[in-house]
């Protein structure tokens, strides 16, 4: 075990499908900027800066030299990694790994995407194999598709459980003035009402695509307790990567191994049995409402085959026993190099108290993950203690 | 409703457009060449079993993932199989192998073949979704001509199930 670490600030944009306001290094600056001034610091007192994106997207090879103004680089430590879609829970793992290793005592993490100025799609299917499968891929989406329709031959939930899920969403995502898709009044007939993409996955099921940044700062405790009235300290920390080619593992999102296994790996580090009873919040990249169903049963927060039912009974609601993703999720807010950082942020947030009209009262332990690849899994604790 | 000040900005905003073709030619690897010699000149579909967890591979993967073993003994499998996992995609989009729109609806899936552990994808001939289920019997359609690609297959077709 290496020194205690906390996040003890973070800053984010307002995501949106065209921020067409700003460019790259900007929308970063919008993020920067906001973390900076929640710790009250100035970039000088940043020892190093752990930067996460998703090169194919924009069309830029080194984004993070392109818009090294953007995040403050000058003559600074940095390094930038690309793991997909888990890059943001990547990246904050390896600002937690150098700053509990004492190489750095205060660090900024930052994910930015901005997936307006290319064509994500088309990016997605480069993810695929080549020779075995990219002729058939259609995206995140047909890959997503096929996998919910194992999943819901397994568990047996249903387009109206989905349904329910993607309304929690656009609804929660209301209380986050940062959230890309707001929608008060969504209905679960309207998404059931909504296109369809590649069947049984519907407009509404899939997570948007967005322009955003989230940034965070990171410091080790005796900085940190200066830093923070509260710091979300960060507790346990786990990766696992899957096999890669979809039908390698055919049930991959049904029994999802890689989140199994990293999850399994933090709860047990921090002597959690009953996650749905021990944590009191989780941030999840969900990528879509099906997917979230089936998280609840990789993540341990309900048996096998009961996704659709922990909907139901409003289990992971805002007021529910367990509420996950208060701030919209993946669902309502997608730049992909950032996502799993929101995730991160957010559960932050919810330790740190300062969640606002999203906040879950009490919060002592979150869980944040992230997803990527065709089902890699990284998975953080963050507590108040 | 009014308009946003999003929308505003989106409306001004100037843009550059950057248009990129590039060419790639991937190596398919040993085992992946004999898959589709083999395809390709007697139409027969081959896997490979992990010598450690006996798990048969099919599309063949030189390294079962999970053992850490590298695989050599090849076995035949069947043309026919069961669908772990499909779909029919409706949504249009620009295919990347070919630059161009790819048609829709069309449906896929993940295939697994008998005498395989894992699946593979392909297309289906099916295009009504109401018609394909996890777990319906389907029979690889081959090409006459064929060149030594996963096309060799140009789809799988479903095949009438008892009542």
């Amino acid at each position: 075990m290496g020194r205690k670490v906390g996040i003890v600030a973070t800053g984010q944009t307002k995501h949106g499908p065209k921020r067409l306001d700003v460019n790259l290094r900007e929308l970063i600056t919008e993020a920067v900027t906001r973390a900076l001034e929640d710790a009250g610091l100035r970039m000088e007192d940043v020892d190093a800066v752990f930067l996460g994106n998703m090169e194919p997207f924009e069309g830029f090879m080194f984004p993070e030299l392109w818009s090294v103004e953007g995040w403050g680089g000058y003559l600074k430590p940095s390094v930038k990694f690309n793991t997909g879609g888990t890059v943001g829970t990547t990246t904050t793992m390896a600002a937690y790994y150098y700053v509990a290793a004492g190489l750095y005592d205060t660090v900024l993490a930052v994910g930015f995407e901005k997936q307006s100025d290319g064509h994500t799609q088309a990016a997605i299917t480069t993810v695929g194999d080549p020779v075995w499968e990219r002729t058939m891929m259609a995206g995140a989406v047909g890959n997503f598709a096929v996998m919910a329709s194992t999943y819901i031959h397994e568990s047996g939930v249903t387009p109206e459980q989905a349904a329910k899920v993607a309304v929690k969403a656009r609804r929660n995502a209301c209380n986050n003035e940062y959230a890309h898709l707001q929608m008060p009044n969504l209905t679960v007939e309207e998404v059931l009402a909504s296109q369809i993409l590649a069947h049984p996955i519907r407009k509404l099921d899939m997570c948007p695509q967005s322009d955003g940044a989230v940034a965070m700062v990171i410091a080790e405790e005796s900085k940190a307790r200066k830093l923070a009235p509260r710091p979300a300290w960060i507790r346990a920390v786990a990766t696992a990567h899957e096999q890669q080619y979809m039908g390698d593992s055919p049930k991959r999102l049904a029994i999802m191994r890689s989140q199994i296994a990293a999850s399994q790996k933090v709860y047990k580090a921090v002597g959690i049995t009953n996650p749905r009873k021990e944590l009191d919040v989780a941030e999840i990249y969900e990528v879509a409402t099906y997917a979230e169903m089936a998280m609840y049963e990789n993540l341990g927060f309900c048996e096998r085959g009961h996704g659709g039912k922990l909907i139901d009974e409003g289990v992971t609601s805002m007021n529910g026993e367990l509420p996950v993703n208060p701030s919209g999720g993946v669902l309502s807010t997608n730049p992909i190099g950032a996502t799993a950082m929101i995730r991160v942020a957010e559960a932050a947030l919810q330790v740190m108290g300062k969640a606002g009209t999203r906040q879950v009262p009490n919060v002592r332990t979150a869980l944040a993950t992230g997803y990527g690849g065709n089902a890699w899994t990284d998975a953080l604790i963050l507590a108040s203690n | 409703m009014a308009t946003t000040k999003a929308e505003v900005v989106e409306q001004k905003a100037l843009r550059i457009p950057f248009r990129l073709s590039m060419e790639y030619e991937y190596a398919l690897g040993a085992h992946a060449e004999r898959f589709f010699g083999e395809l390709r000149d007697h139409g027969r579909i081959l896997g490979v079993r992990c010598p450690s967890c006996n798990r048969v591979y099919v599309p063949p993967r030189p390294v079962c993932g999970i053992c850490y073993a590298e695989t050599r003994e090849w076995v035949p499998v069947s043309d026919e199989g069961s669908l772990v996992g499909c779909t029919v995609v409706e949504l249009p989009f620009i295919d990347p192998m070919t630059g161009e729109q790819r048609p829709v609806p069309y449906g896929f899936a993940m295939v697994r073949l008998d005498g395989a552990d894992t699946a593979m994808y392909h297309f289906l001939e099916e295009t009504d979704p109401k018609r394909i289920h996890v777990g319906q019997r389907v029979k690889a359609v081959f090409r006459d001509q064929r060149t030594g690609s996963l096309l060799d297959i140009q789809h799988f077709r479903t095949l009438e199930e008892a009542r």
